[in-house]
């Protein structure tokens, strides 16, 4: 942890270049390059089924244990090829996933904070007590469950149960973060709840977020790629795509124009 | 597709229109009142202005609706936008029209000759007032560059009349309180160009994201 913030972060978090991913005979992924910087918020935008989410899961290689899946290009983090330079579970202890479902373990609060870092070997108490205390401060949501540590996570609000899966990600220290559609299930003031919180944890860690929701994308985004048929029309700066965006596929699809 | 949305944005721009219209008329009524040294007319460009200040209103209040309702992005946030600051414009372009209506009321214009550049002047002012707004709806962004050359000549009149009231001033022609009167009237003329001028900034923003060469995003 203490690392992260000694050293200034910059530049690219993730280098892919020439991205082509296959589900048996369909092209899901068409030749994307792409370069996502570190400490950014990326939002990925798209009308459902244009790969967004397929993208978001080359990430960390969630697409490895799909069937009949090919995937080429390579996809680089901080220089290092993470299908061939990388074991996958060095890869998703660096990067960390929260999904559209919120989904805590049928475990109490504190278990699921520290079951990750359980499994990488921490079985001191009170290591464990102070990564799970940290966590839950970063998801920013420890003054609520503080005292509610053992009680199972299923009693939760949904927004408090997407925190915490935020904490739990949190908990084993990776540099990045993927978010599926993390709000779409969620309040308004739960929404505005996690979207404060990426701002915030944009400081130590880089963000990736699919998301339907343009206004989300215009709020919490630095860069925003618009992903149509498995191709990225267009990636950049999020305000300059969404006050003057420079395919017209992309203008259609924002100001609702699609189709 | 998003039907009541585009039906508003229509409403934008066929609102834009007629405020542009009654603008245009406005320095054309005004114009050809000093030229008849018509009262009447003058009066009548005097009661216009209110509708244009109704009108202004009218059509802030449907931008402020369409980014309420809409959440526009893309060439529509810039055309919203653009429309926004284009009515301040229009609604002082209105305001100078009655300006120069209540000086042809109030003072001596009824009495004798009127430099005819004024005439021309007027002309070119209101042409550049209905070419920015056509530009506008148009997305014509050739024709919003000329409105903004159109502004020289604008300027080049109010020059020109200038030198001919101070040389008829030194010769000892004419009257003095007259001579002030036209100055005034061509100097709102020149504030009208100057207006028509930021109307056509705008147009030229909502085309390409670029105001007076600046990115303001």
């Amino acid at each position: 942890m203490e690392d992260k913030i000694a050293i200034p972060q910059n530049g690219n978090q993730f280098d892919i270049s020439a991205l082509n991913l296959y589900y048996g005979n369909f092209h899901a992924l068409k030749q994307i390059d792409m370069k996502i910087e570190k400490n950014k918020i990326t939002a990925l935008i798209g009308p459902s089924g244009c790969g967004k989410s397929t993208f978001l899961k080359t990430l960390n290689r969630m697409n490895d244990l799909v069937e009949n899946v090919r995937i080429e290009g390579t996809i680089r983090m901080d220089g290092r090829d993470i299908y061939r330079d990388m074991d996958s579970i060095e890869l998703r202890h660096r990067v960390g996933m929260v999904f559209q479902q919120p989904n805590p373990f049928p475990k109490s609060v504190y278990d699921n904070v520290a079951y990750g870092p359980r499994i990488h070997g921490i079985r001191r108490k009170h290591q464990l007590d102070e990564i799970v205390e940290r966590s839950l401060r970063q998801a920013a949501i420890w003054d609520e469950l503080k005292d509610r540590l053992h009680k199972s996570a299923m009693g939760l609000s949904g927004g408090q149960q997407q925190r915490l899966c935020i904490a739990r990600t949190l908990a084993v220290e990776p540099d990045i973060i993927l978010m599926d559609e993390p709000t779409s299930a969620l309040d308004p003031i739960s929404t505005s709840k996690i979207e404060d919180l990426a701002l915030e944890l944009k400081k130590n860690y880089t963000i990736i977020i699919v998301t339907h929701n343009m206004q989300q994308a215009v709020r919490v985004s630095d860069d925003t790629a618009f992903f149509l048929l498995g191709e990225v029309v267009e990636k950049g700066n999020t305000e300059k795509l969404f006050s003057l965006p420079s395919d017209s596929r992309t203008e259609d699809y924002i100001t609702g124009r699609f189709g | 597709m998003r039907d009541q949305y585009e039906k508003q944005l229509k409403q934008l721009k066929e609102e834009l229109v007629r405020m542009g219209e009654l603008c245009e008329k406005a320095i054309g009524e005004a114009a050809k009142a000093l030229d008849e040294g018509n009262l009447k007319r003058a009066k009548e460009v005097m009661e216009a202005d209110g509708e244009i200040d109704r009108m202004e209103k009218d059509i802030e209040s449907l931008c402020l609706k369409l980014l309420l309702q809409q959440q526009p992005v893309a060439g529509d946030l810039r055309q919203i936008s653009a429309a926004l600051k284009m009515i301040t414009d229009m609604e002082r372009i209105g305001d100078q029209a009655a300006d120069i209506a209540e000086i042809i009321q109030s003072g001596k214009m009824t009495e004798g000759k009127v430099l005819a550049e004024i005439g021309k002047m007027a002309r070119s002012a209101a042409g550049m007032v209905n070419q920015s707004v056509s530009a506008y709806v148009k997305g014509d962004r050739e024709l919003a560059k000329r409105v903004i050359a159109e502004d020289d000549i604008v300027d080049r009149f109010f020059d020109q009349i200038k030198d001919e009231l101070i040389s008829s001033i030194a010769a000892g022609r004419g009257d003095g309180s007259r001579a002030i009167d036209q100055i005034m009237i061509a100097k709102y003329l020149e504030r009208i160009g100057d207006h028509a001028t930021n109307i056509a900034e705008w147009v030229e923003y909502s085309i390409t994201g670029i105001h007076q060469s600046e990115e303001l995003l």
